[in-house]
């Protein structure tokens, strides 16, 4: 079971696409929908979630807004920036060109 | 999140924490919410703590933040060691305080540019000629002089006549309505040239300045319109009287503008026209400076060179009409040169005489301050000392070396900036204090003394570089702390040893230094006061006093007669001027029908009586009798008769000079006295004096009345306060034309001579008693703390038998030693710093052994004192239980 923190940079990518379809998630949230949509394959180690969130709103490629739930609670929901989405688009086809390069090796070595 | 939002953050950390924690917790109730089992939940979710501190760090300035954190520490540390902290600030403080005091002063006196436009092009004519003492400076001119030189350089520069402030009497009512004002003669083209406009009224222009005593104009400063108006905006149109002139004020000039004499502030401009005629025409009389202000973009060299050249023109000039110099003054006459000074910061005879004291005052307090820097770093290397444990474990943690010079550094930076502003608070009071002793309380040298950006910034500077000096050292000792032996408590006791005896050498020597500065001081200021004076002045008054129109003789008696029935007095006698006042009458001195020589005497006019008042021994012949007028009858003084008759008895003699109306006269001597010193400056001897008669006729033999003179006072009472305002009263009482424009007693005069070297003898013996105290606390620190780090090797030196004197050698050597080292180092300094204050000094030589002697002693004695509780406490350890603790 690989972790996604692990996979070196493929966090900022995970968050920022499923950010970028479904704006307005909390932490909670984007934590299980990585896990969902990934088939429970990627999981991510709870607590370092935040730091990174922390991290790429510092940065400016997310921003967060607190708002009261129906519940009653409070939470901090996520969205993407246009800085955020410029990132999303560079990380995207790095990914790409990585995960090219790593199928040409395992293919033809 | 912007670089500000991050600032933010790190001073509302807890809000900042509290924030990240809501996040967090939200998150693991929505896992609960979401079926999760809670505990499963958090322990899944792993170190809250941690997690917090990874999106702190994100979410703020990592850097700020520990710098905070270290402030915080820091200011944890200096509560902790409170007797300490409060020492090192307060040193700190007094150190800062005293050096940004003696920045203001340096800055108002000698660098602030005037407020005017393009201070910076601002400059003035300066002329070199050969004197008594070698070259000197002046820097008056006449005003013929100073036209031709204006229309000379006409183009590159403007040229501005500024005559010397002068204290006048004048009224702006009735005569008894008279006060004192500072009033100046200006061009009427400087407020125009110094971008100077008027807050009322209008501003003196050129047309006002144009034709002599046409244009009879007042303009008032700022300041004076305050103070003396209350800023009533009806002035204009007012009109004031200066001796029988009657002015009328057309305005007030708007901003700080006091005039061009940094030290005095000026009142009440007039036109330079309005000065009397006879003076403004005169080639001869130096009564104004020249200000230049450079056109933009001209550079000052040619502008001298023209003024050179325009200048030797003058002397050739001038030199035919003086025929009476002797071929050496002719030489001198030819030799002076001019010169063209910077003149931004303004200029007057309060920069000239206190440039090179400030300097040296500047000297001591940054002395002082480097004392102190060593002391407060001695201090916190011993108390690192103390901290190794601390250190070493912080380095075991994982801290880098450089965030413990952060740490070290933070501290002691809070101690410079604690002290900075305990400082500032000093240097607010102090500057305005030592202002007020440059002059007598009657009439206060006034210098503008703003805490502006400069003073701030020179004291935060300042605090800044002391943090580097004292805190530099302990820092870098924290850095290269070593865990493993720091934390068995085995640090080598030696290895800072090295700095703290540097450190002690180089106090010694700064306080040697300060010292033997002071001494010189105190010296010179003691000869100076001790001097003879060869006159008493104990309970005598001096009453200056001026008439409306000029007197006749008799009426003067009649004012002295009814002075010296008042209750209280014990006699009048008159004279021009009091004795040391700074007023002087030369002529020259022809015996025999000889050539006139190169030495001039003095002349004094006294009253019948003048000289058993003042209690001056006749040595022979008589004092001056009713009848006697100048110029028939002179008594003259000891260095008269060694200069004109090879020191003999002169009684009966005579000489010729000068008379009224430059008429040749012959006078004969009727009385010899001892030597009295009438001049002002006490460090030439008395010079040749004839005491010529106070009433005067003229060649026919009438009497001649007189404007002006002074009734010398011996009362019987020693409140001479409380007499003084009767005294005035009394003398306009006696004759309603008489107003007495000054009063002053003997001893005040005498006190106002020596004004600078009390100043400096004063400063001086402060600062001594600051550099010993630091000193000794400092030997006193570093005593104690070799013995708190040597207690083990003492307590097993004493265990086998080692002998109190023994171990108090052992403690103390050292440091005696560096005391030594310094003292020879601060002697050196000494000896080479006192050929720069010989200017300041009076009868008092730096390699007197006398003058080393006291500081030696002064050292040696505290060290000693320093020494006793260190050196108790060493022999007093109890070996027993000195090697149980361990």
């Amino acid at each position: 079971m690989a972790k996604a923190d692990s996979l070196q940079g493929s966090m900022d990518l995970l968050v920022l696409k499923i950010l970028s379809r479904r704006p307005g998630l909390h932490g909670y949230a984007i934590m299980t929908a990585i896990q969902d949509i990934s088939g429970e394959v990627l999981r991510v180690e709870e607590g370092s979630l935040y730091p990174a969130l922390h991290r790429m709103e510092e940065a400016g490629w997310i921003r967060a807004e607190w708002v009261t739930k129906d519940t009653g609670r409070r939470a901090r929901l996520y969205e993407v920036t246009a800085a955020g989405k410029r990132q999303l688009g560079m990380e995207e086809s790095r990914w790409q060109a990585v995960t090219l390069a790593v199928n040409r090796v395992l293919r033809e070595a | 999140m912007s670089l500000w939002t991050r600032l933010a953050n790190v001073f509302c950390g807890e809000r900042l924490n509290r924030e990240i924690d809501e996040e967090l917790e939200a998150h693991i109730a929505e896992a609960i919410a979401q079926g999760r089992d809670p505990v499963e939940a958090r322990r899944a979710f792993g170190s809250t703590m941690r997690h917090r501190e990874g999106s702190r760090d994100a979410r703020l300035l990592t850097w700020l933040d520990s710098l905070r954190a270290d402030f915080v520490f820091g200011w944890r540390q200096l509560r902790k060691a409170k007797v300490t902290s409060a020492a090192a600030i307060l040193s700190l403080a007094l150190g800062i305080g005293s050096c940004t005091a003696a920045f203001r002063l340096i800055d108002a006196l000698l660098m602030r540019p005037l407020p005017v436009a393009n201070a910076e092009r601002l400059h003035v004519i300066a002329f070199e000629s050969t004197g008594p003492l070698g070259k000197e400076r002046y820097d008056s001119c006449s005003y013929p002089m100073f036209r031709q030189m204006r229309e000379d350089v006409k183009g590159q520069a403007e040229l501005i006549a500024v005559s010397y402030a002068d204290r006048l009497d004048l009224t702006y009512g009735t005569d008894a309505q008279m006060e004192k004002g500072y009033v100046q003669f200006v061009s009427g083209w400087m407020f125009d040239t110094f971008g100077i406009r008027p807050a009322v009224g209008r501003l003196l222009s050129a047309e006002d300045d144009a034709e002599p005593g046409a244009h009879p104009y007042a303009v008032l400063s700022h300041d004076y319109w305050k103070q003396r108006f209350g800023s009533a905006p009806n002035v204009v149109g007012k009109s004031l009287r200066i001796g029988q002139t009657i002015y009328q004020i057309i305005g007030v000039t708007e901003g700080p503008f006091t005039g061009t004499e940094t030290g005095t502030m000026t009142g009440i401009f007039l036109p330079m026209a309005m000065k009397n005629p006879q003076t403004l025409a005169s080639w001869n009389n130096f009564w104004l400076r020249t200000f230049i202000q450079l056109k933009p973009g001209v550079v000052v060299k040619p502008v001298e060179e023209r003024l050179r050249a325009t200048f030797h023109a003058i002397q050739l000039e001038r030199a035919k009409t003086l025929v009476s110099l002797t071929p050496q003054q002719m030489a001198h006459f030819f030799e002076e040169s001019l010169f063209v000074d910077d003149a931004a910061a303004g200029r007057s005879n309060l920069q000239r005489d206190y440039k090179r004291a400030l300097g040296v005052l500047a000297a001591l307090v940054g002395l002082v301050l480097l004392i102190v820097c060593a002391n407060v770093a001695n201090l916190m290397t011993a108390q690192a000392g103390a901290r190794s444990r601390e250190m070493a474990l912080r380095v075991s943690i994982g801290a880098g070396r450089w965030r413990l010079v952060q740490l070290v550094l933070a501290e002691s930076a809070l101690r410079a900036i604690m002290g900075g502003i305990a400082g500032g608070v000093f240097a607010w009071w102090a500057a305005p204090f030592v202002v007020g002793m440059i002059n007598p309380p009657n009439d206060p040298a006034r210098l503008v003394l703003p805490g502006d950006w400069r003073v701030f910034a020179f004291a935060a500077v300042l605090s800044l570089v002391v943090t580097a000096l004292f805190g530099a050292a302990p820092a870098l000792g924290a850095s290269s702390v070593r865990p493993a032996a720091a934390l068995k408590g085995g640090e080598n006791p030696h290895r800072k040893g090295w700095l703290t005896h540097g450190l002690v050498a180089v106090q010694v020597a700064f306080c040697f230094l300060v010292l033997f500065v002071a001494g010189l001081f105190v010296t010179t200021f003691d000869r100076l006061t001790h001097q003879a004076t060869g006159f008493s002045s104990e309970r005598i008054v001096n009453l200056e006093t001026l008439t409306q129109q000029a007197q006749p003789s008799v009426n003067w008696d009649q004012v002295a007669e009814h002075l010296r029935e008042l209750p209280g007095v014990q006699s009048v006698a008159m004279t021009g001027w009091p004795m040391m006042s700074g007023e002087s009458w030369t002529e020259d001195i022809v015996v025999n029908g000889a050539a006139p020589g190169d030495v001039v005497s003095d002349f004094l006019a006294v009253s019948p009586g003048w000289f058993e008042e003042m209690k001056v021994p006749v040595l022979d012949g008589r004092e001056f009798r009713r009848e006697e007028n100048y110029p028939n009858a002179a008594i003259v003084n000891q260095a008269f008769a060694n200069e004109f008759f090879h020191g003999e008895n002169p009684v009966g003699k005579s000489f010729e000079t000068s008379g009224p109306k430059n008429v040749r006269v012959r006078v004969s001597i009727v009385g010899y006295v001892k030597d009295a010193r009438s001049r002002d400056n006490f460090r030439f001897p008395v010079r040749a004096t004839a005491y010529v008669p106070f009433s005067s006729v003229d060649g026919a033999g009438a009497p001649q009345p007189r404007g002006r003179g002074t009734f010398v006072v011996r009362t019987s009472e020693e409140n001479l306060q409380a007499l003084a305002p009767v005294l005035r009263e009394e003398v306009s009482k006696a004759r309603p034309e008489f107003y007495v424009s000054n009063i002053r007693t003997q001893a005040e005069i005498i006190r106002g001579r020596t004004f600078r070297e009390r100043l400096l003898a004063m400063l001086g013996m402060f600062f001594s008693g600051v550099a010993i105290a630091l000193g000794g606390i400092g030997l006193y620190g570093v005593l104690h703390y070799s013995v708190v780090q040597r207690r083990k090797e003492i307590g097993i030196r004493l265990a086998v038998g080692a002998q109190p004197g023994r171990i108090a050698q052992l403690v103390t050597a050292n440091v005696f030693l560096m005391v030594a080292v310094g003292a020879i180092f601060g002697l050196v300094l000494g000896v080479a710093a006192s050929r720069i204050l010989v200017s300041l000094l009076f009868e008092v030589k730096a390699t007197d052994w006398r003058m080393m002697a006291a500081p030696w002693t002064i050292l040696l004695v505290t060290a000693l004192v320093a020494a006793i509780v260190p050196v108790m406490r060493a022999v007093r350890i109890d070996p027993v239980e000195m090697l149980r603790a361990e």
